[in-house]
Order: structure tokens, then sequence, then C-alpha cells
């Protein structure tokens, strides 16, 4: 990777209920982004975005005052954010642009403007093929994936229940997570919350919040100059699978396994190498079926592999730290709060859930139905 | 609420890649794709046969059998035209290609993986007729319209 790209700014906007404009909490997160790397609005040449527009990039670039000489606004759900990380790396690289920014925003939760039925495109196939059975998307699907993989490997929702067992217990220790004043959750609490689509229940199931974040990227040499704690982006894979429902290629070995072996590769690193993992918790099952493709384990062992507190606060595998979108915020995609976490671990700024001593985080992120898939390796610069 | 009848399922119009699976619906015929060049079965119809990029694709007429691959019992319907708890799978058919469909005439409790299954059909009001599975006969001994 010729000389190396880091990060070298990151921050959320405001979580939770904010009744802030899409827009507004993009030029928030991307001030304070700016903000914490040292630089300003017009030091960036590239922007990466999405989810606000039709022409997001335009639209952001426009209302922060920007007009940038490279963008990205590839719309791949929740794991756009560390695609973009990953394009953003090649193109400064290339000497296509010096600083990009990637931000994100969202109001979902202010607005209402989540559906369950998901956001219907008249033309595509799932409307005369998917729609009229009536799935919730896309929590149908992952209900899906989660209840072969409980039939393939004998696994049970009790064990699959501890993934947001374990999200709470970190956010619990996250002065911003949203259920941060909450309260603890035992696999009972998982188990006697309401069924949505089964085996999932809604506690399996992500928050709905506003939010949003930004990061700042630029070469590792420039990084040096701004900061002493830059954050190097080591590796990075991408693999996209599918877009409907039924057609996903595999239900239990997602696009993970291509994206996580790339990313690992290009950083010369193993899974034991890595000190903290930030894997997209849309629902508990994602996680199991991520950690397995990525190989923290064997396929069909995720489910007893994060038993007995092994990715609670303390435990043998420093997963989801923030309390991820379990515990933590989910503004309909949550892919750049992960990258956001990552680096603020790497960077030793957790306070009461700080990993002591990370030096390398896997970020590992899929949008859609199981349909977009990206890993992005991180490591502190010595 | 209300006396009005209950809405009709969502369903986007045909297209001319799908024209000719919806009118076999017509006909109570549940068929699928089939690549003239390397006979690869695909569903849901398109202008591409996806594992030779063949162009020229005629539909086969199924058995109309198949197995519960995966599926889900939806207890929050995301629309008036659905009563929860209803079945939501993917049925995995002989011929091989995997659909989207209701598990019918069974309660929600007896659907599983690997259950036997075969096509019914539920009519649209446009003419169409949506393919919907329900297990097949004898296979658990409970009535069809339980
Ligand atoms: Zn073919």
């Amino acid at each position: 990777m010729a000389d190396g790209v880091a990060v070298v700014g990151v921050a959320e906007s405001d979580l939770g209920i904010t009744d802030q404009t899409i827009l507004g909490l993009q030029a928030q997160a991307i001030s304070r982004a700016l903000a914490d790397a040292g630089l300003s609005l017009s030091d960036v040449d590239g922007l990466a975005t999405n989810g606000a527009a039709r022409f997001s990039t335009a639209q952001v670039a426009e209302y922060v005052g920007l007009r940038p000489t490279w963008t990205d606004s590839t719309a791949a759900g929740g794991s756009s954010y560390e695609i973009f990380l990953g394009h953003a790396v090649d193109a400064i690289n290339a000497g296509r642009c010096k600083v990009v920014v990637i931000s994100y925003g969202s109001n979902q939760r202010s607005a209402r403007s989540r559906s369950l039925a998901g956001v219907a495109e008249a033309h595509l196939p799932d409307q005369q093929f998917e729609a009229p059975y009536g799935p919730l998307y896309p929590i149908s699907l992952y209900a899906m994936a989660a209840q072969r993989y409980l039939h393939e490997y004998g696994a049970t929702s009790q064990q699959l229940a501890e993934v947001a067992v374990a999200a709470r217990a970190w956010a619990l220790l996250n002065p911003k997570a949203f259920r941060y004043d909450a309260g603890p959750l035992d696999v009972d609490d998982v188990l006697s919350s309401t069924m949505v689509s089964s085996p999932l229940h809604v506690l399996d199931c992500c928050l709905v919040t506003d939010g949003g974040g930004a990061i700042v990227v630029t070469s590792l040499e420039r990084a040096r100059e701004l900061r002493d704690d830059p954050v190097v982006v080591r590796g990075w894979g991408e693999c996209t699978t599918s877009s409907s429902m039924a057609q996903v290629p595999d239900l239990l070995v997602p696009g993970a396994a291509v994206s996580g072996q790339r990313a690992l590769t290009d950083a010369g690193l193993s899974v034991d190498d890595i000190d903290v993992v930030e894997i997209y918790d849309s629902f508990s099952i994602n996680v199991l079926l991520s950690l397995e493709a990525l190989g923290f384990c064997g396929r069909g062992q995720a489910a007893s592999f994060v038993q007995g507190g092994r990715i609670r606060p303390g435990g043998g595998l420093a997963l989801n730290t923030s309390g991820g979108g379990l515990s933590y915020c989910h503004p309909g995609m949550f892919g750049l709060l992960l990258l956001v976490e990552a680096v603020r671990q790497l960077r030793g700024e957790c306070a009461e859930r700080q990993v002591p001593g990370a030096c390398t985080a896997l970020v590992h992120a899929t949008g859609g139905a199981l349909s977009t898939h990206a890993t992005v390796v991180l490591g502190v610069d010595r | 609420m209300s006396n009005d009848p209950a809405p009709e399922r969502p369903l986007a119009p045909a297209d001319c890649d799908t024209r000719g699976w919806w009118d076999a619906t017509r006909r109570h015929e549940l068929v699928v794709q089939r690549c003239d060049s390397c006979g690869h079965a695909q569903h849901y119809p398109r202008a591409i046969c996806t594992t030779c990029g063949g162009s020229e694709l005629s539909f086969q007429l199924t058995q109309g059998r198949g197995e519960v691959e995966t599926f889900t019992v939806v207890h929050r319907a995301p629309n008036p035209a659905f009563t929860a708890p209803y079945t939501v799978a993917l049925v995995r058919l002989l011929e091989g290609p995997v659909l989207m469909t209701n598990i019918v005439g069974c309660a929600v409790d007896d659907v599983r993986i690997g259950l036997k299954v075969s096509v019914q059909w539920e009519p649209h009001p446009d003419g169409r007729n949506i393919p919907v599975f329900t297990p097949e006969g004898g296979q658990h001994g409970f009535p069809a319209d339980r």
C-alpha cells in the first residue's frame, strides 16, 4: 500500500433523539472531525457520503461549502463507510486527493422515517417476488439466516441472546450509548422481549436512533505532522453478494469470508493479532455469522464461542466496545460509527471501556440484507 | 377499525422479463426460467443467465414441490395486507431454484426446516395468482384447514 494512509480525525454528531436535520447532523460531525484532526474545510479535497440525498456528495458538499475533486457515493448500506475508507486509501495513494472526509447522518428516530417494509423501488424484482409475502426488510432475512443457523448447528436462542447481553454490558461503560442508563440485560430479558420475526426478538435487533459521524483521512506522511497518534489503515476488502432476500448465495457464510481474508492479507495479520473487533450488529445473528466468516472461530462454533463472558468487557475478545448497534446507537446505517470507535480504542481514548494496550483493530460491516460486506484492519503507527 | 375488505398483497406489475412467468400463474402453473445454452435453472426471471451469461432463456414447468430451506414467523405486519403471525419462507424447488413464499394451511408453530411443501394459488385482483406453499398431504397429520 504505497506509503500509507491514516485516519487523523473522528467524531460523532449528536446521537439518540436529536430533532436535527440530516444535513445539520452531517455538518456537525464534519466540523467536529476536522477539529479533531487539526484541519479545516479548506484542507478537504475529497468527500465520501451517502444517504443524504439522491446526489449525496453534491448535496453535502454544497451544504458545508466544499468543492471536492474526488467523491464517492457508493450506496452499499451499512458497509458503505468501510468501502469508502478503502476507496479513499487507494485514491490518496494514487495522488487523486489529499484529505478525504467520510460522513454520515440520520434523523430517522426524530423524523419517524423508518418503515418495517423497507424502501420499495417498484421496478425491482423483489417487488414482484418478495413483497407479496410480507417479509420485514431486512429483519426477516436475518431471521431466516438465524433460523437456518440454529437448525444447522444445533445452537439455541439463548446462545444468540448473549450477543445482545454483552453489547449492553459494553454500553453501560459508554456515556454516549443510548442504553447507558438502561441497566444490564440478561438472557431472559432478551428471550422474553417481543418476538418480531422469529427467532429474532426485539432485543436481538438494533436500536432505531438518530446519529451520524465523520472521519478524516490523509496520507500517513501528513498524518504524522498533524498528530502523534495517527491510526493507520493496514488493509481492507469488500465483497458484494446479492440484493434481494431470497438471493443470498449462502445464508451461513456471508461475504465477510472474502472481504476479511483480503483485509487481513493486506495487513499481513491474522485474527490472532487483532486486539479490538467492531462488527456490525444490526441483528445478533450477524455477529455470529461474521465471527465465523472472518475466521475468529470455526463454522458453527460462534454460538458457543461467545459464551462464558468472552465478548463482555474484560473477556477474551474485545467486541463491539461502544455497545454496538444493539445498545449504543443505530442511525439507520452504523458502519461509520464502527470506525469511529475503533480509532478511539487505538488512540486510547475510551476511558472505562478502553481495551488496554490496543494496537490493532478489525472493523467489519454488513449492508442491506446480507448484501454488501466490507472489512478494514487498522493499527497504531509503530 | 373498518369493514373494508383486507387490502390486496403488494405486488408490482409484471414487466417484459417476468410477464411469461406471471402469465403461467394465470393457468396455475409454477415455472422457472431455464437457460437454453447451459441448462441452468433460475428464479426470479431475468434477461440473462447468471451462470453462463446467455440471453436465450425459456420457461419450464416445475412440479410445484419443494422443501422449506428456512423460514421466519412474522409477528409485526409491515402493512394492512397481512395479519400477524404468518410464515415467510424460502422454499427450494425440486428443480433447484429458491423462492420466497408464505407457508399456509398449517399452524405457524408446525413449520419446520426440511418440511416438504407443494404450491397453492392465491388469486390477485388483476388476474395473476400468487404462489404460496402448503405442507404436502399426509406428511404431518394435521388437517389442511387448521
Ligand atoms: Zn446459461
